[in-house]
């Protein structure tokens, strides 16, 4: 039923590709190359001490804080976008975000928007239950992605 | 796989099993009970690595599905030992045919689920999103379990497919052939799975869409050709071979065994296969009636009986002339079984 030597050659191919200096996995639509030495559009919304948003200035709190670092490790300076879960969700998946932020659950229900990053911290509600915290990223971006988990996955944050 | 359960197998309803299929049987029970550890083992790691591909998705769910043949047989084997009863004087030997029909619409009704998921997920170009992994304080690509995790299950099927294809021809159990032929398959699902997950890597968003397509596909085209044999069984279609590529030569063997007795003109049989044994009735027109006595008959009976195992439950009907609305297909010159 399955094409045999189609499926070999592919997977041939696919390891030639790699050994040529191809790394794997790469964003479909370049993210992190376009972000790299340039502008990280990232999406905020408020969210107790994950994310503040004062009058004036820039957001602050534990994932503001986290971003700008991870910024600096690409060397792009970041645009900071509000609004609300639901317009940051549809931002990302139409290209018009890089990364989102706002306390955000690995169950969260933007799954059908936005891919989401493994959790990099751990909380409890006060109904007990745990929390595992994680930001949003553009669905399929797999190099950033990745990027951007190994950095988060690095970091011992304090909460 | 109880010791107390190795003397009950050795018979399928009132047919005592020869030594060579007694064997088989054990050996076959013994296998498909390996299938079933490693498909605990495999479907347990891939679940930990399946992520967000859909050609991944569809492989577990195939790895899900696979339980069924090994357990249906596992179930039937069990109940066609039970002898003919009162309330059911053929036997249980249609228990092989409903465990067959119950594994293939459930390989139906998934791969088709699966085929219309894949087609929404390539036409909305939802792009499978697979970030890192951290083990042992590293962060890599999950992308890189999913690929070892699928060529790891890639290899012990097939050869769990080719012991077990043996067993169902000796056994002559559809049941035991269709999980053995889906096994032997089952390294193109992983392998296409280990390709779409590559593809993802390299930045083809659709070569996951596209592996789980194939995949579901072949899913779809395993449970049709089962439900078609597993249809073909319970509606009593002539008895064919253990694979379904011929009708099953024992027909003839005693249609021209019958011709050949001295005291028959003319003979004809049909034959329905009720899972692993044959129901038989054979309609035998004598030279003359004086010649057709009891003891000829039962002698060709046992002679037939004698011929093949599966053959068990026969009955040799004499008759003045062959009844052309229980034997179709008679009066184009034999043809019935060529």
């Amino acid at each position: 039923m399955l094409n045999i030597r189609g499926a070999v050659a592919g997977l041939v191919l696919l390891f030639g590709l790699t050994s040529c200096g191809v790394t794997i996995p790469q964003d479909p639509e370049g993210t992190l190359e376009r972000v790299s030495g340039a502008t990280l559009r990232v999406g905020v919304t408020e969210n107790a001490e994950w994310v503040q948003l004062p009058r004036a200035g820039d957001p602050e709190g534990i994932e503001p804080g986290l971003v700008e670092e991870f910024a600096e490790t690409l060397d792009a300076t970041v645009e900071w976008v509000p609004g609300s879960e639901h317009e940051l969700a549809q931002d990302l998946s139409h290209g018009q975000l890089d990364m989102a932020i706002g306390g955000f659950a690995a169950d969260t229900p933007w799954i059908k928007e936005a891919g989401i990053t493994r959790p990099y911290a751990e909380t409890r509600d006060e109904r007990g239950k745990t929390v595992k915290h994680v930001m949003l990223v553009p669905m399929g971006e797999n190099a950033f992605l990745l990027k951007l988990d190994q950095f988060l996955q690095a970091q011992e944050v304090e909460l | 796989m109880s010791t107390n359960g190795e003397e009950e197998a050795a018979r399928f309803g009132h047919t005592e099993l020869p030594e060579e299929q007694r064997r088989a049987l054990h050996k076959a029970i013994k296998w498909e009970w390996i299938t079933i550890v490693f498909l605990a083992v495999s479907t347990f790691l891939v679940y930990l690595v399946l992520g967000n591909s859909q050609a991944m998705k569809a492989a577990w769910i195939e790895d899900l599905l696979s339980f069924l043949p090994p357990i249906s047989f596992l179930i039937a084997a069990r109940i066609i030992r039970r002898r003919p009863t009162e309330s059911h004087p053929y036997g249980y030997h249609r228990a092989v045919g409903v465990a067959h029909l119950v594994a293939a619409v459930a390989l139906v009704v998934m791969g088709a689920y699966l085929l219309v998921d894949s087609g929404i997920g390539l036409a909305t170009a939802e792009h499978p999103t697979i970030g890192g992994v951290t083990l042992l304080g590293n962060t890599f690509w999950l992308g890189w379990l999913m690929v070892l995790a699928m060529l790891f299950t890639a290899g012990p099927p097939v050869v769990l497919g080719i012991i077990k294809m043996r067993l169902a021809k000796t056994l002559h159990d559809k049941v035991l052939y269709a999980d053995a032929d889906m096994n032997k398959a089952d390294w193109m699902t992983a392998l296409s799975a280990a390709v779409g997950v590559l593809g993802i890597g390299v930045g083809l968003w659709w070569a996951d869409y596209a592996a789980a397509i194939l995949i579901s596909t072949s899913i779809l085209h395993d449970g049709i050709k089962n439900l078609r044999a597993a249809i073909g069984g319970l509606t009593d279609t002539r008895a064919r071979t253990y694979d379904d590529s011929r009708p099953d030569p024992v027909g003839e063997q005693i249609d021209s065994y019958l011709q050949s007795l001295s005291w028959v003109r003319e003979a004809r049989s049909r034959v329905r296969d009720e899972g692993h044994v044959f129901h038989v009735e054979s309609f035998v027109v004598p030279q003359g009636w004086p010649g057709a006595t009891l003891q000829r008959i039962e002698k060709a009976r046992e002679a037939c009986v004698e011929m093949d195992w599966k053959v068990q439950d026969m009955v040799i009907v004499p008759v003045s002339e062959l009844p052309e609305e229980f034997l179709p297909g008679m009066t184009q010159g034999g043809g019935e079984y060529r």
